[in-house]
Parts: C-alpha cells; sequence; structure tokens
C-alpha cells in the first residue's frame, strides 16, 4: 500500500525531537526520566540552543543522560553537579548550563553544593527528579522518601525517630535570595508533562536574564523501586507523593 | 630588566595565575595559604584579564569547579593545604579518570588530622601515591623557592595540557610562607575561544553541527572497557615517566655521600652538604623537583657512586621508600625526619648524618 506521501510535514502532529538521540534508554518502562529527558531535549531544539548548551548528569540512574540527549556534557562525581555547574556557567557565562539531579544526589550527598549555588545566585538551571528512593542503587531511601514508606533500608517502613523525616529541600531552597524560579511539576500525564515542559522552558529563559538559579523539581515514579505498575505507580505518587510534595511554582522573582 | 618583586610564595601563586592567563581559580580559606586567594581577590583579575576568581563553600566544591572548568578546555586551578587536600582527593581521581587538566597547589601542613598549621611534607605518600581511589597518578613537582612558586604555575599548565592529567604543586608552609625576591616574567593573554577550540577539541564547548558531543566522564561499566582505559593511562604515564623527569643536583660529581630532599629540605641540605665539605667529608644533594615522575635512574647512579644515602624529610619518612626501591640495595639508605612543624638546622643534619655513617 503506497500511502507514504501523507508523511508531509503538515500532517506531522508528533516527532521525535531531533535532540534526542537513538540509543536504548536505559531507564525501566514507567520510569519518568525519559519523559523528561525528552522534554529538555525539545526545549533545547526549541530555542535553538544546542550549540550553547552544556549539561551536567549526575551520580544516580540518570548518570547516563549523557548518551540521550545530543548536547555536550560533564558526568559529576555524586553531588557535585552544581559546582560543575557554576565554575562553567562563570568561566562561560554565554552557555546555557544545566544540571540534572536525582533526590539521593542533590538532597542527600550533594546538599552543600546546592544550596551554596542557589545562595551565590549561579545563573544555571537545575532540574532535579524526586520519586523519593535510591533508583541505581537498588531501591534504598533517600532523604525525600515518604514516612511509612517501604525500600529496602527501611524494609517496614520510614520511621522518624529512626530514619528522620522527608526533606522538603525545594521549600528551603525558595527561601535563598539567590533563587529565581522555584517549581514543583510533574510528568505522569500529558497535560502534567506540558506545563513541566514550560517550566523547563521558563528556566532556560531566566538563566540567561542573569536573575538567579531556576530550580525545577519534578516528582516522579520508581515503579520498579516501589515495586509498583507503572500506572499503580502513577495512582500512588497522586494520593502519596502529592501530598508531601504539592505541585505547583514557588518561587518566581519576575511575577 | 625583568621585574622583581619582594613576595610571600602564596603570594607568587596569586602573581603568577593571574599573569599566566589562568581562567579561573576556585578555592577555600585554609592555613598556611590563605594568602594565595587572598591576594587574587585584593588584585580583582576579572577587571584586567577576566580571569574568574570564586571563594567556595568547600574544598569538596573547590575541586569540583575546577572540574567543571577543566571540562570546558579552560585553565583553571586551585590551592588548599593538607586537610584540604584530602577532600580534594575525590574529585582529583574524578579529574584523572575523565583526563582533564588543571593545577592543585598543596601547601603542606602537618598531620593526620587537624594536625598543625606548620610546615610538613608529610603528605608525600597522599600526592605521589594518588590520594583519591583508583589507579591514577598526579605529576607531582615541588617548589623549593618563591620563585619556584611563581614558575611552577606555568609549568605546571604546560605539563597538565600536554597529557590532560591533573598537576600537584606540591609545597610547604616554609615555601608559601617565605618571602623572596621573585621576578616576574612577561604577561601572557588568555587564551581565546578559537585556541581553545584548537588546543581541547574534547571540551564542552558547546556541540556544533559537524562533530559529535563532547562527553566529560570518568564512567565505563563495561570490564575490558575500563581495562582498555587504564591501559591507555599506563601508556600516559610511561610517556610522562620517560620525558618528564626534573631534579638538580648540589656537588654531586664527587660525592661519596648523598642526601635526597625535596622543597625546603632540599635548601636546608644544601647547607649541610657545605658545612661537610669545609670538614673535608664529600657529602652532596640530588633535589626531585619532580616527584612523579621520580628522578629514578640518577639516583640509582649515585647510589652506584656513594657510601650511603639520607633522605631528609618533614615526615616520619615518606620518600625515603623510593629512594631505597631506585637505590635497590646499592648502598645503605638512612633517614632523618622532624615532624609537627619543627624544622631541622643544618647542623643538626650534619649529626644526624654523622650518627647514620659512624663518622666522629
Amino acid at each position: 500500500m503506497e500511502n507514504l506521501d501523507i508523511k508531509r510535514p503538515e500532517n506531522i502532529v508528533y516527532r521525535k525531537p531531533a535532540l534526542l538521540t537513538d540509543n536504548i534508554m536505559h531507564y525501566c518502562p514507567g520510569c519518568s526520566h525519559g519523559t523528561v529527558h525528552k522534554l529538555i531535549a525539545e526545549v533545547i531544539e526549541e530555542m535553538g540552543i544546542q550549540d550553547q548548551t552544556v549539561g551536567i548528569s549526575p551520580v544516580g540512574c540518570s548518570v547516563f543522560a549523557y548518551n540521550y540527549i545530543d548536547i555536550d556534557w560533564q558526568e559529576a562525581a555524586h553531588g557535585r553537579a552544581p559546582a560543575l555547574a557554576t565554575a562553567t556557567k562563570r568561566l562561560c557565562p554565554e552557555k546555557y548550563v544545566f544540571t540534572y539531579q536525582g533526590d539521593g544526589d542533590l538532597a542527600s550527598i550533594g546538599t552543600a553544593e546546592i544550596i551554596h549555588a542557589c545562595s551565590r545566585g549561579e545563573n544555571i538551571v537545575v532540574i532535579f527528579i524526586n520519586n523519593g528512593i535510591y533508583g541505581m542503587t537498588g531501591g534504598q531511601m533517600a532523604p525525600t522518601t515518604l514516612l511509612g514508606m517501604k525500600t529496602s533500608t527501611t524494609p517496614y517502613g520510614r520511621d522518624p525517630k529512626l530514619n528522620g523525616f522527608p526533606l522538603k529541600i525545594t521549600e528551603m531552597l525558595a527561601a535563598l535570595d539567590g533563587t529565581a524560579y522555584i517549581t514543583r511539576q510533574s510528568v505522569h500525564t500529558a497535560a502534567a508533562a506540558r506545563k513541566a515542559k514550560n517550566a523547563i522552558r521558563k528556566g532556560f529563559e531566566y538563566s540567561a536574564k542573569n536573575i538567579g538559579l531556576s530550580f525545577i523539581e519534578i516528582v516522579s515514579t520508581c515503579n520498579s523501586g516501589w515495586k509498583l505498575s507503572p500506572v499503580e505507580a502513577n495512582k500512588w505518587m497522586e494520593e502519596h507523593m502529592f501530598a508531601k510534595y504539592p505541585v505547583g511554582d514557588i518561587k518566581d522573582v519576575l511575577k | 630588566m625583568a621585574e622583581k618583586i619582594l613576595m610571600k610564595g602564596n603570594e607568587a601563586i596569586a602573581f603568577s595565575a593571574i599573569r599566566n592567563g589562568v581562567d579561573g581559580y576556585f578555592g577555600y580559606p585554609i592555613t598556611p595559604q590563605s594568602e594565595v586567594m587572598e591576594t587574587l581577590m585584593k588584585e580583582k583579575p576579572w577587571e584586567t584579564t577576566g580571569m574568574v576568581v570564586l571563594q567556595a563553600e568547600s574544598e569538596l566544591s573547590s575541586i569540583n569547579m575546577v572540574y567543571g572548568g577543566a571540562s570546558c578546555g579552560k585553565k583553571v586551578m586551585t590551592s588548599s593545604s593538607s586537610p584540604g587536600i584530602s577532600l580534594m582527593c575525590e574529585g582529583i581521581s574524578y579529574i584523572a579518570g575523565a583526563e582533564l587538566p588543571c593545577v592543585i597547589v598543596d601547601v603542606m601542613r602537618g598531620g593526620p588530622g587537624l594536625g598543625t598549621i606548620q610546615p610538613s611534607q608529610s603528605d608525600y605518600f597522599q600526592t605521589v601515591k594518588g590520594g583519591g581511589h583508583g589507579d591514577y597518578h598526579s605529576i607531582v613537582i615541588a617548589p623549593a623557592s618563591a620563585q619556584d612558586m611563581y614558575d611552577f604555575v606555568d609549568w605546571g599548565f604546560e605539563l597538565a595540557f600536554k597529557y590532560r592529567t591533573p598537576v600537584i604543586v606540591l609545597a610547604d608552609g616554609i615555601i608559601g610562607q617565605l618571602m623572596e625576591k621573585v621576578e616576574l616574567h612577561p604577561m601572557k593573554p588568555r587564551r581565546t575561544a578559537e585556541e581553545i577550540l584548537r588546543d581541547a577539541p574534547w571540551a564542552t564547548t558547546g556541540k556544533t553541527p559537524g562533530r559529535d558531543r563532547n562527553v566529560i566522564t570518568s564512567l565505563s561499566l563495561d570490564a575490558n572497557t575500563q581495562e582498555e582505559f587504564n591501559r591507555k593511562l599506563l601508556a600516559k604515564y610511561k610517556a610522562i615517566e620517560a620525558n618528564e623527569v626534573k631534579y638538580a643536583e648540589y656537588l654531586t660529581d664527587d660525592a661519596e655521600y648523598v642526601f635526597v630532599a625535596f622543597g625546603c629540605s632540599s635548601r636546608i641540605c644544601e647547607a649541610a652538604v657545605d658545612i661537610l665539605r669545609e670538614e673535608g667529608i664529600k657529602a652532596g644533594l640530588i633535589r626531585p623537583i619532580t616527584l612523579y615522575p621520580f628522578p629514578e635512574k640518577e639516583i640509582s647512579r649515585l647510589a652506584g657512586q656513594a657510601k650511603s644515602m639520607m633522605s631528609i624529610e618533614l615526615s616520619l619518612g615518606q620518600m625515603v621508600e623510593d629512594v631505597r626501591l631506585a637505590a635497590n640495595g646499592q648502598c645503605p639508605v638512612g633517614f632523618y625526619g622532624r615532624q609537627g612543624g619543627n624544622i631541622y638546622t643544618p647542623e643538626e643534619i650534619v649529626e644526624e648524618f654523622k650518627k647514620f655513617n659512624k663518622l666522629s
């Protein structure tokens, strides 16, 4: 059947962003990373800044982010991405610089680096993936793990007496003078992903205005770590994660 | 005539960075090297050469700022002292693993732990043998004067970029704090963006059409890939060992007794050699200027002609292990050291030398 003539630009309603490579993603089916990667690739492509963007990947599941988005990348040590980004942006102020970090990387081992990058008002973008668990090392407790949530290091559920409380680091960072835009989003529905993309784009645009750090938290699922199906994980996130980590803008200095 | 200015070794580091086209300095205050960042902040090079100077929140952060800056192909450096270098060791391992050029100045103080703030040479093992995890070497160069502090910044970057490897300038509290005349060489401009693209085509300068994306990483999960990379590093280290050994000798031609000492200790040993020569004892000195690569062949040659050798260090004896390996049993190798920030006098070294050699 010769119907290929319908493949005309005016008929295309969706395509993979050109900046997303053809490498097969190592992420589990249902994981939010793939969606967030796609949104970042779309934003960079639409802004036409591929040759001006440097990404810093973390340690954790998204350590290999550099395999999937076709830009220059630096792969940081665990938690240190904001330090690399700081130097990159200060030495190359014409560049767009972003870090991509998980909750263990950013909110546990890298607390000093993120707090001080925010406090100094570095003109970078931080994408913070919060799924309340360590994915890559096999499902251990993260600083953002909810109370009662079972992980491999809280097998009976997170107990505040034993394990402390979930860390709402995004609200903490909003209190710092150096931050320009702080928001919390998710990507579990098409509508949510569209909003998240707008937030990411705003972060990149703000970073070029030299008004301080933009921080986009994406409340995410880790269905493998949570031991739920992708659909169940989305539902669980809406019911439990959103209660502790409500979605929406927290700070916008230009509003 | 070249300009000569009286300054501290630490200040010489700062002026050298500005005058040799360094792009960025990232540091954290620690005694006895805080004058490096203080001088840079006072000089405000961002208004003249465009050099970035930033006080980080910790040494962990400053070395990772160096990692990020070096990833961009920039000439970036940091300085610290022993406990701070311990914190940086993770980053240095990553920088070695990602094959990035940078200069790290270590103005050593006594340890372990918080130790003292006085001079020491007890981080020879840490810097020369590794420090961070994994199979790697940093090139380690040991200044013995304020002039060396000035000169070694530029030399350090030359080596760092030639081999894409971290270079440690291993000084100590004496060299950092002493004031001496320093000859300032002509200014070198910072490299232009075009020069960086030419000299560092691997750097994260922004992916342009026609080239693959540049990824700076030290990660390879596949055992064979990692082993291949380790062997690539080995080849690099063999080249460094073959090409970059640097040392200085003092009255070794006819020496029957040879001191081995680096940094401030080499200057004290020079005076000890003079005392012994006046007494008619044929003493000499070899000063390793590069600690890695170590002047193994030269020490072996001297061990072949000498009745004995002595390693003199402000530590419990660290470099002496490499001296013994190089001497390889050709002559006895002794050691004398002081610790805790105490410094030997030439007379004290002469006395210990005579004890070891059973003279008088």
